[in-house]
């Protein structure tokens, strides 16, 4: 545990070492704000259901950019080599890596603070929702995390890894939607409206904390973390 | 405190590494020798559990890397080809971060760190983020990270390339220091590397482990035969007749004469057969009264004893 929590702070220290972590908050504060207030005032209500609405997909381009490099740029710059040859075992790399991404979701997630301030000052929101939102924001964040880190040790470059994380979680969000279940037949529905990612979120974002839900993500976080020790410890790429 | 048996790593269907054996006593330097693409880097990637061969084995102080590959990555310090260290990291941090993965407790970190930075001389850049370092420092650096926790063995994947030939110069003072208490692996493919800092090498090649030994009898063993140049001066057609009856000589060759008065210097190339071939050769010249100017045994450099090797 000693070693998860080493490596998790030099991780997240990492992320702040460069400009890019402060312009990508700051895009990502600037676009869900415009996308929020864009509808905010003409709607004239006090809730923040559209602000966790459109997050699944806001998620899907933000998301594997945090995890993107964790390990592509060690496997490119060849660290990875001294960091798998310390006494640790790979599973305290990945879940150090891991939290390390958990840890910077948290802060974007906290530098929205402004939105439910907006709306509990102009109104007066259902608080629980709010914080229920926020749980499904943290626990679909996490699997796009868990995603794209296990796409981010397939490939030595960062990008192919985006581009995986992006393509794996779009499948796995699309399959749950409604444009999509239509194409399945009928028997086949609830197995698909519950593997999509989405399904999941927005009972969450209508304030509703279901266990299975909850267990669901969990799970997809556990699989994905679970395939990345396994493709660490086989490191097929030397 | 190394021992390797049969080790054999195919990658598909490549094979990097043939049914390799050796083993490395305490306190020994080795160099691996060999080309790029040997099995070099290979090599030392099983041996500090990077990678897993396809067969064979390896203990490392009788832990086997299959079996305890924690234990044996605790008594190994590594440092990977072409150093590959954090570029955004700062020195001091940097080596605090090792020191604290290679679960050096607390209180100790920072004296073995500060010892580290010692025995490198890396005190004026701590402060600095490891992108800005010249490669000699940044070896330095690697070399320190290798030693923090002060392992029984180290293995170094090519320490001195890329570097200009002052710091390369220092590289392998610092690691003649090293060695005088640690065991060391170190691989190159620069020879006078080896005579400079090992002890003993192993020539690698296509593979394969082709040679072993001290630096002096890879040489001998590739010699074959002395070879002697002399310098004599006495009657020639004497001379030639009196080195072709004798027994200790195989084969004689003039290769430059120089008139001196009525005799001329005789410059020969002679190979011997059996050993003291200049011993005996200076009796013999003592017994037929020739003055002799030059009496040289001709020696292989390891760049002609590892050509021969590897292309035969």
């Amino acid at each position: 545990m000693r070693n998860v929590i080493a490596i998790a702070r030099k991780e997240f220290k990492s992320y702040f070492d460069s400009p890019i972590a402060y312009i990508f908050i700051t895009a990502f504060l600037l676009l869900v704000n415009f996308l929020y207030l864009w509808t905010f005032f003409v709607a004239g209500q006090a809730d923040m259901r559209p602000f966790f609405g459109f997050m699944p997909f806001v998620f899907l381009f933000l998301v594997p950019s945090i995890s993107m490099r964790l390990w592509a740029e060690e496997r490119k710059m060849g660290t990875l080599e001294i960091l798998l040859t310390l006494p640790i075992r790979e599973v305290d790399v990945v879940l150090g890596k891991f939290l390390a991404s958990f840890l910077f979701l948290v802060v974007m997630l906290l530098m929205t603070f402004n939105v439910p301030l907006l709306v509990g000052f102009l109104g007066d929101p259902d608080w629980g929702t709010v914080i229920c939102g926020y749980l499904g924001c943290l626990l679909l964040g996490s699997s796009y995390l868990a995603i794209g880190l296990f796409a981010s040790a397939l490939s030595e470059n960062q990008i192919v890894a985006f581009i995986l994380a992006i393509a794996i979680c779009t499948g796995m969000l699309i399959v749950g939607e409604a444009f999509f279940l239509i194409l399945v037949p009928d028997f086949l529905v609830p197995l698909f409206e519950y593997l999509g990612l989405g399904s999941h979120f927005e009972s969450m974002g209508r304030g509703v904390v279901d266990t299975r839900d909850v267990l669901y993500y969990l799970s997809i976080i556990g699989a994905f973390l679970y395939l990345n020790i396994n493709t660490v410890e086989h490191r097929s790429w030397v | 405190m190394i021992k390797i048996e049969n080790l054999t790593k195919y990658y598909d269907a490549t094979l990097a590494v043939d049914s390799v054996s050796f083993e490395v006593q305490k306190g020994e330097v080795v160099g691996f020798l060999g080309p790029n693409g040997a099995g070099k880097t290979t090599t030392m990637r099983i041996i500090t559990c990077y990678l897993k061969p396809t067969s064979g084995k390896v203990t490392i102080e009788d832990f086997d890397i299959f079996e305890q590959p924690i234990e044996v990555r605790k008594r190994i310090g590594y440092l990977p080809e072409n150093c590959p260290l954090y570029p955004e990291m700062n020195v001091l941090d940097y080596l605090n971060y090792i020191a604290e993965l290679r679960q050096i407790p607390r209180a100790e970190r920072s004296k073995r760190v500060r010892e580290m930075i010692g025995v490198t001389s890396i005190g004026d850049v701590l402060h600095k983020d490891i992108g800005e370092l010249s490669k000699g420092y940044r070896q330095r650096v690697g070399l320190a990270q290798a030693m923090v926790h002060d392992p029984e063995i180290l293995i170094l994947d090519e320490p001195t390339s890329g570097l200009d030939p002052n710091q390369i110069i220092e590289i392998r003072q610092l690691i003649r220091d090293i060695g005088r208490e640690k065991t060391i692996i170190l691989s190159t493919h620069i020879l006078p590397e080896v005579s400079a800092t090992c002890n003993r090498v192993l020539i690698i090649n296509d593979a394969r482990l082709i040679a072993s030994g001290t630096p002096d009898e890879l040489v001998s063993r590739a010699q074959g035969a002395e070879v002697i140049t002399a310098g004599i001066k006495g009657p020639e057609e004497a001379v030639f007749e009196a080195l072709r009856q004798a027994d200790f000589i195989a084969e004689f060759r003039k290769v430059r004469e120089e008139l001196a008065g009525e005799q001329s210097w005789l410059t020969l190339e002679i190979q011997g057969q059996g050993d003291q071939t200049s011993e005996k050769l200076f009796h013999l010249a003592v017994r037929q009264g020739w003055t002799l100017r030059e009496l040289r045994l001709e020696r292989l450099s390891l760049e002609e004893v590892f050509a021969r090797l590897t292309t035969a």
